[in-house]
């Protein structure tokens, strides 16, 4: 509901989106001066939302300086658009900008997201803001922020080869899986923000323009459009994605990222699609899993995507009262009964 | 001669200003590719509606302004610049963060504007150059938000204008970012495009 359809004054009355028309000058000049240098973290003067940090404060006021009248706004948060930290999200921009909201990829010419990138390949005219913790890739090798800039400076990246050196050491492989460093444009090293490993090759030669924002760092930076996007690796130990065993139970997809459900006490589980809108239109398209209804004779009835339990992640500085309500994802390469990890 | 009324700003300043940050947004985004920016301003020559509209979208007072000879010579200009969005308009190029170049024909060169530092390459100018035509073909384009190559020209330019984005281009990351506004249009050339000859 947007306070404009109602017919009455709304109770507060609220900039287009929130914030002020001077920070979003000083934001929207930031997003250009990222657009320009692909990778590079472009501080920014981030104002208090009136939500916590961990909400994507950041992403928030990138998706504010960019929003307009006509754009169709999706938001999700784990690949799903209906946890509480999107259904807050997108409720705020109802609210305060009264734009039109869908959670079909396809319709959607803004996507904000938290940890996930669509199933459905994205198209030229739309825009994906990410939400960002912790925007520096350098920050757990060297926490001082003068340093940290010096070696983006200096492209001295030498530090995160060794760290991912360590991990083929300890694991036999680089057992980073989330927020997995990339290269872009063949100059800076960037964090993806916490996205699965599973959804780095989306970000290379990408159509939509990718813009991330970090709210309590004070950190944006972009990848536009059609630009080399590559996951740091070696040669002996090239980058590989995570695969799972088996298809999607209610949609039957494969090559994509599957949470895992529990569907009893007693043990029973199955895997499907984290990205729910990709997962219901196959569903409604009539692609059925084995845990599937049997298709009606009216078409088929889309079945209700479960809610996979929670299930401790790690959350890299974010709220950690999302996380009683986020759809888990696995952690580690090979952790638990997840879609192993195909190791080489 | 008379005292002149100042010439309005934008009508609907919310939804404008947003409207021509995101054809600057698209411009950059995809280089040498014309967005369309729709603009019912009537600023005082000779500094095109386009520029005007570009200026009052993304300056204000953190942002010093600088203007060629051209522009700088009417007075009406810079009152238009400073009553509708307070940014100081100054002298030295070197310390603009957006420069206003009516006559691109004869403009300094890139050198003459920051160009950023090493561990802050975003403290660099905009240049803002009116151009009057684009064609897709001059120059050949390539770079981030490019698929494949591009043919991409406008008139005027600089002279020797490859040359200058060559020299700009290797100073990577560091540089200069152009946004070139024609006639209803904005094209964008960020300091990450590589452009050639032909
Ligand atoms: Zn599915």
């Amino acid at each position: 509901m947007t306070s404009q359809h109602t017919g009455e004054m709304p109770a507060i009355s609220y900039n287009f989106a929130y914030l002020d028309e001077q920070t979003k000058r000083m934001i929207r000049r930031a997003i250009l001066k990222a657009i320009a240098i692909p990778g590079y973290q472009v501080p920014f003067a981030a104002r208090e939302m009136p939500m916590p940090y961990g909400w994507g404060t950041g992403g928030v006021q990138v998706t504010a300086a960019v929003l307009g009248p006509d754009d169709v706004l999706k938001v999700i948060d784990q690949g799903a658009d209906d946890t509480t930290n999107a259904v807050a999200i997108r409720g705020f921009f109802e609210k305060t900008a009264g734009v039109a909201t869908t959670t079909a990829t396809t319709e959607a010419t803004l996507i904000q997201t938290r940890h996930r990138i669509p199933e459905t390949k994205l198209s030229e005219n739309q825009i994906l803001v990410y939400q960002v913790p912790i925007p520096e890739p350098l920050r757990f090798l060297e926490p001082r922020e003068t340093e940290t800039r010096q070696l983006h400076a200096l492209e001295e990246y030498g530090l995160m080869h060794v760290k991912l050196y360590e991990d083929i050491a300890r694991h036999g492989h680089i057992a980073t899986t989330y927020a997995y460093p990339v290269e872009v444009a063949g100059r800076y090293v960037m964090d993806p923000s916490p996205i699965p490993k599973f959804d780095n090759p989306k970000m290379d030669d990408c159509p939509a323009l990718q813009l991330f924002g970090a709210g309590r760092e004070k950190r944006i930076y972009a990848i536009p459009p059609y630009t080399t996007v590559r996951s740091l690796d070696f040669e002996d130990h090239p980058f590989k994605v995570q695969r799972f065993a088996k298809p999607c139970a209610l949609c039957a997809a494969t090559g994509v990222y599957l949470d895992e459900v529990i569907l009893d006490d007693r043990g029973g589980r199955m895997f499907v699609c984290s990205d729910t809108d990709y997962c219901n239109a196959r569903q409604a398209e009539g692609h059925r899993g084995e845990m599937a209804a049997p298709v009606s004779s009216s078409g088929g009835a889309v079945l209700p995507h479960p809610t996979p339990l929670p299930h401790g992640e790690r959350e890299q500085g974010d709220a950690p009262s999302l996380t009683l309500t986020a759809r888990g994802a696995p952690e580690g390469a090979g952790e638990g009964p997840f879609g192993a990890e195909i190791a080489s | 001669m008379q005292t002149q009324e100042l010439a309005r700003g934008f009508v609907d300043p919310v939804f404008a200003a947003q409207g021509v940050f995101r054809a600057a947004m698209w411009a950059l985004s995809r280089p040498g590719r014309p967005q369309e920016l729709a603009t019912d301003l009537i600023p005082p020559a000779p500094l095109s509606p386009e520029a005007a509209a570009l200026a009052l979208a993304l300056c204000d007072y953190e942002t010093p302004v600088f203007l060629d000879a051209a522009l700088a010579a009417e007075r009406a200009v810079g009152d238009f610049l400073r009553f509708h969005t307070g940014a100081p308009i100054v002298a030295e190029p070197g310390q603009a963060r957006f420069a206003f170049i009516s006559n691109p024909l004869n403009m300094l060169e890139f050198s003459e504007f920051s160009q950023g530092i090493p561990e802050f390459p975003d403290a660099s100018v905009t240049l803002i150059l009116q151009v009057a035509s684009f064609v897709d073909h001059g120059f050949t384009l390539e770079g981030p938000g490019i698929k494949g190559r591009l043919g991409f020209g406008a008139a005027p330019l600089p002279e020797h204008f490859a040359a200058r984005m060559a020299a700009n281009r290797t100073l990577f990351p560091r540089g200069i970012d152009l946004l070139l506004a024609g006639a209803g249009q904005v094209a964008g050339l960020p300091r990450s495009v590589a452009v050639k000859e032909g």
